[in-house]
């Protein structure tokens, strides 16, 4: 029986939807659709697949503002037991130092976990920095990209690591860390009834830095590390767009006749 | 004061990750405009043999750390040795290679030692104060955001792989070798098994075939059109992710950036983090049914129809 299975999941902008406005140097997200990040769909479906096999709880920890609410609630619909949403004003700013504490710090408040499941990275900053740093600010060991786990004797779990040409099988001991590869299983589909239920009854706990014992000089721009100066814009290069129609035959005929020019 | 730069040499095995040493040479201009040495830092077994010809790419000192345990990557391993090292010697800025281990170690790092760790720079440079400044992509990489380090030692980030040429400029390294003696029966994680494919580098490429998840998975059409025309076979996320094709020939933000002439993109919708990795393509081709796609946006020829039945044509008529 697997103690708590920790997911940690934050909500993305779908990057096609981005806008940037060149002359105030903004990203307007606001026009962009939301959804969990892809990758810690994958990481939940990996805890929700462990539980099925090895019991415990998964507990689903995110930091962000409060709309994330109904995306946290999907996660309780596809199975997750319970969640927790870090948000106080003061996290704004966060650079990737203070997110992972501040994680590190409610996943200490829930306690009791053997396994803690990110993302591989974020579709927004993708940096997947926040996966290690975790696991340093709570003094565990981690493993990044991994596309399987499996539990073995006590305390003791089998997870396969994509490396460069293949793949490592490694033993780690629990409590861990492992950030979770985008794309390597299939999440499940919330189920309908349980998201009824989520919607109307369920209580998402919400806290706030005091709640963590954090100051809000650890977190937010001043706990920072880095700042950004500016954005720019790096727009992809201008391309001829010359489309091609017509039946099969011409079409191949007429890619046939550019590629022996190119080649 | 000179500024202290160091860069992680990445190794497996004895063999020496080419990023690592394109991060030498940018790093040693930097060093030169503003007065600094370069210290190339290369963990492993029975690469001493290897360290000096690292000076050439740009590196003043190598520091090699040798144990057997060191052989390939081992998170908690290099976090020790790396961390000892920098409290020992206090460097300025910390860079490595934005490859998985890159990340993985510095991810750590950074936390332990309370410092910004810049993610996947496609450029950096030292300001007047002595802060790293670096480019770094957002959103599958058309916003780029300026980022400076501002607290903490060493200042770190990783840079994005293939942006930064390994040059031969400069001479022979000063060496100094290190055992690590460390304890194996210490570590929580242990590598049991390792399975190898032989890698692909598809990122100096000359043509590029690339499936997408219009090919349905299957990759024989694109593998004949590939010989034809001399190229190599990359994919989109999605073909890697079932399993279709390795991991190493796939393109985009989260795989490999193309430099070839030519791109022939079969069944590829054009999402961002695809075609971050095509940007610097001379000729892209695309063959997408959906006369729409995004793709549209990042061809330079875009033939619209099902490729099912345009390929084994075009096939008939390259042989010919
Ligand atoms: C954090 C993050 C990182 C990512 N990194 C990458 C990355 O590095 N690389 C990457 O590729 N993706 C990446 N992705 C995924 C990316 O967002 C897209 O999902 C992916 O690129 C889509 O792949 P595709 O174009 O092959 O498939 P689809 O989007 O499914 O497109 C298939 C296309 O094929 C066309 N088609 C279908 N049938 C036919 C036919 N018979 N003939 C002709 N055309 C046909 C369709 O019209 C469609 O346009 C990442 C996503 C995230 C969130
Ligand atoms: N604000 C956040 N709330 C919850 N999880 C996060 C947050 N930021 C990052 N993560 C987790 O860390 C992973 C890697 O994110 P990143 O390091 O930002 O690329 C994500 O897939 C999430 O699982």
């Amino acid at each position: 029986m697997l103690r708590n299975i920790i997911v940690t999941m934050k909500v993305t902008p779908k990057p096609e939807e981005i806008v940037f406005d060149p002359v105030t140097k903004t990203v307007d997200r606001s026009k962009a659709s939301n959804e969990i990040n892809p990758a810690d769909k994958n990481a939940l479906e990996t805890a929700l697949q462990l539980k099925d096999k090895y019991g415990g709880k998964v507990i689903v920890v995110s930091m962000g503002p409060p709309f994330w609410e109904p995306f946290i609630k999907l996660a309780i619909a596809m199975g997750a037991d319970d969640a927790i949403l870090i948000s106080d004003r003061a996290l704004a700013g966060s650079d990737t130092l203070p997110t992972s504490l501040a994680l590190a710090k409610a996943i200490s408040k829930i306690g009791d976990y053997d396994i803690i499941l990110t993302g591989e990275e974020s579709s927004d900053g993708g940096t997947g920095q926040v996966p290690p740093g975790i696991a340093a600010w709570l003094g565990i060991p981690h493993v990044t990209f991994a596309s399987q786990i499996e539990m073995m004797e006590k305390g003791r779990a089998r997870v396969k690591r994509t490396i460069k040409g293949g793949y490592e099988i490694l033993e780690v001991e629990t409590p861990f860390l492992a950030s979770i590869e985008l794309g390597c299983n299939t999440p499940r589909f919330p189920d309908f009834r349980r998201k009824r239920w989520a919607e109307r009854e369920f209580k998402l706990k919400v806290w706030t830095l005091a709640d963590l014992g954090l100051s809000p000089e650890e977190v937010g721009f001043k706990g920072s590390a880095t700042t950004v100066e500016t954005l720019i814009e790096r727009k992809p290069p201008e391309r001829l767009k010359r489309k091609i129609t017509g039946p099969p035959e011409d079409i191949a005929e007429e890619l046939a006749r550019i590629l022996k020019s190119l080649i | 004061m000179t500024l202290n730069i160091w860069v992680f040499i990445e190794q497996d095995e004895g063999v020496i990750e080419e990023s690592s040493l394109g991060i030498l040479s940018r790093a040693r201009e930097v060093a030169e405009e503003k007065g600094g040495h370069v210290t190339g830092v290369l963990l492993g077994s029975n690469v001493a043999g290897e360290a000096s010809r690292i000076g050439k790419y740009g590196a003043h000192k190598v520091i090699v750390v040798e144990d057997p345990i060191l052989a390939y990557y081992h998170s908690e391993a290099y976090a020790q040795v790396m961390e000892s090292l920098i409290k020992e010697r206090d460097p300025d800025i910390l860079l490595a290679s934005a490859t998985r281990n890159g990340r993985d170690l510095l991810g750590r790092l950074a936390v332990i030692f309370k410092t910004g760790l810049q993610a996947h720079v496609i450029h950096f440079e030292v300001d007047r104060e002595g802060y790293l400044v670096g480019h770094v992509p957002g959103f599958g990489g058309n916003i780029v955001a300026v980022v400076k380090n501002v607290k903490g030692r060493p200042q770190m980030a990783t840079v994005a792989l293939g942006v930064f040429r390994a040059q031969e400029l400069w001479g022979e390294a000063e060496v100094e070798i290190l055992q690590g003696r460390l304890d194996p029966s210490k570590f929580k994680v242990r590598r049991v098994e390792v399975v190898r494919r032989g890698a692909v580098d598809i990122s100096k490429s000359k043509r590029v075939v690339v499936a997408g998840m219009g090919t349905g998975g299957d990759l024989k059409l694109t593998s004949e059109l590939a010989k034809l025309l001399g190229a190599d076979i990359g994919v989109t996320r999605p073909l890697a992710d079932i399993g279709a094709a390795p991991r190493d020939i796939q393109i985009g933000s989260t795989g490999v950036s193309l430099k070839a002439d030519l791109a022939l993109v079969l069944g590829a919708s054009g999402a961002p983090h695809f075609v971050s990795g095509i940007r610097d393509v001379k000729t892209v081709i695309a063959v997408n049914k959906d006369p729409e796609a995004p793709m549209l946006e990042y061809s330079d020829y875009y033939a619209v129809g099902d490729l099912f039945e345009i390929l084994p044509r075009l096939i008939e008529k390259l042989k010919r």
